[in-house]
């Protein structure tokens, strides 16, 4: 008997289901800019907060989020940690770092990488700034940013950057 | 337990494809309108709880998303159904009840546009014998149509009767997705989508949101003057399994009339969570409502937002009831296959 004939005591049943994804006015706006390499922030009308990349509300007031934020690309690693496990279809090589960047005058953090660092000399509070891909490969994406490095700057206390006060 | 009345509720108008418009911007301006209705805020909402399904939006855990539309902080008790909102609902009122909460903000939304909702709807079924063939939802609703009509429990004439009335009652919506009236002869010139249904017996893909407040009944006068008390409430659901089931009766609902003690009421308007003609007729009769104004909205075949349109047939009796200063309104919710799972809800405006 060949392997193709040998009784199976189970059965892959694929799922595929294909969807065209709206963004929202919000993040639409966002990754328009972040397409030309500018990342823009929206902040709240009424307690000032910046979110990037914006959702188009402030869930902190219930209210919509109009203003929008330039922002540099330059901020500090709010929280990190070292991945180990390969993740499948994942071209990077573990280990590597997933952390929380937070960009200066932003209230919250994104995910991103964290490279050109050797992984024990990174830490929380560490400023960095993002290295971005060739211009001619910018899409509608923050994968136009390859990941975070390090600059020459002093550490930053995290425990400091407060959401702003209403 | 306390008495829990509706006090308000709003709801988006229905859109083909809302494009460019998430989850998030469908939400803010129906919970912001009631709000404004009642003159309240989040602050006044002691528990708030949302309807949705993440299939509809492709993406694990979506409905945490949809909670951007609200206010946060201070932190509030929130929970979430991934079923029509009308199970939220369900949930807040059984907080109130318990003496949890005195006051709870719902909310359910769905866009059906971006998606094949065919193949979605399917995923609801038992994975291992019905998902992986792939039954769509319009032939699996036709299943029970021709059972019906092969049963006499109903007429392919009952089943017109509904799509023209239904049109007709939508002129009366300002939210309806479909206005235009259909005549019998265009009615008779539509084909066949899944025999006995035609594509008028179906609801058309929509896009929206709906948001309700309920309170307590110490809390209830302190929001409107014209609550609206949740009387009954009473849900079941039959079989996974449809070659088990009776297509041509329904126990959730014959359950609910004897639970919550529906026969010698009369009741003044009725809403049905009636997604496709033959069901109109069908609950109906089940539930003796024949000389009951029904969907006088025009129901889920003017405009079906998913896991939404359970609570918009809740939110449509209500209205009704304070507009017209009528006493007793029936309204029902459904999910699942060929009606597997129902929900009754008796309002009634106390004089």
């Amino acid at each position: 008997m060949s392997d193709d004939q040998a009784p199976k005591d189970y059965k892959e049943s694929f799922i595929h289901l294909e969807y065209q994804y709206t963004a929202g006015s919000a993040t639409t706006t966002f990754l328009n800019q972040v397409k030309e390499g500018r990342l823009v922030g929206q902040s709240c009308p009424k307690c000032k907060a910046v979110y990037v990349p914006p959702r188009g509300s402030c869930p902190r007031c219930g209210i919509a989020t109009s203003i929008e934020v330039p922002l540099t690309d330059k901020g500090c690693v709010e929280s990190f940690t070292v991945v180990h496990i390969p993740i499948p279809g994942n071209p990077i090589v573990p280990p590597y770092v997933c952390a929380m960047i937070r960009l200066d005058e932003a209230d919250i953090s994104f995910l991103h990488l964290v490279q050109d660092i050797e992984i024990d000399q990174i830490r929380i509070g560490m400023r960095v700034q993002a290295v971005w891909k060739p211009k001619d490969e910018w899409t509608h994406s923050l994968e136009n940013i390859k990941w975070f490095a390090p600059i020459d700057e002093p550490d930053v206390d995290v425990s400091t950057l407060r959401f702003k006060p209403s | 337990m306390k008495k829990v009345a509706v006090v308000g509720y709003a709801q988006h108008k229905i859109l083909p494809n809302a494009g460019a418009l998430n989850e998030v911007e469908l939400i803010m301006p129906v919970v912001h309108k009631v709000f404004n209705d009642l003159g309240i805020s989040q602050d006044d909402i002691g528990f708030t709880c949302s309807g949705s399904c993440d299939y509809l939006q492709g993406a694990a855990f979506a409905f945490v998303e949809g909670l951007s539309a609200i206010q946060t902080s201070p932190p509030i008790k929130e929970s979430h159904v991934e079923m029509d909102a009308a199970w939220a609902l369900y949930e807040s009122m059984l907080k109130i009840k318990m003496g949890d909460a005195d006051t709870a903000l719902i909310y359910g939304f769905g866009k059906s546009s971006p998606g094949n909702l065919d193949s979605i709807i399917s995923l609801q079924m038992d994975p291992y014998y019905i998902s992986p063939l792939w039954p769509d939802r319009v032939s699996l609703a036709a299943l029970q149509a021709q059972i019906l009509l092969q049963q006499k429990i109903i007429t392919h004439d009952e089943m017109m009767a509904t799509v023209i009335e239904a049109r007709n009652n939508a002129a009366n919506n300002p939210n309806a997705l479909l206005t235009d009236h259909v005549s019998e002869d265009l009615y008779q010139a539509d084909s066949l989508i899944s025999s006995p249904l035609r594509g008028f017996d179906c609801p058309p893909i929509s896009d929206g949101a709906s948001a309700m407040v309920i309170a307590s009944e110490d809390k209830a006068f302190e929001f409107t003057d014209n609550p609206i008390w949740i009387e009954g409430i009473d849900h079941s659901i039959e079989s996974s399994n449809l070659g088990s089931r009776d297509l041509a009766t329904s126990p959730t609902i014959q359950n609910a009339i004897t639970n919550l003690n529906l026969k010698n009421i009369n009741f003044d308007v009725a809403e049905l969570h009636t997604q496709f003609s033959h069901e109109v007729p069908f609950l109906r009769k089940l539930l003796n409502l024949t000389n009951v104004p029904t969907n006088l909205s025009g129901g889920p075949l003017v405009g079906n937002v998913m896991m939404c349109a359970g609570l918009d047939a809740i939110g449509k009796t209500f209205q009704s009831l304070v507009s017209d200063q009528s006493d007793h309104g029936i309204a029902h919710a459904s999910s699942g296959p060929c009606l597997q799972h129902n929900m009754v809800v008796h309002l009634e405006r106390h004089k």
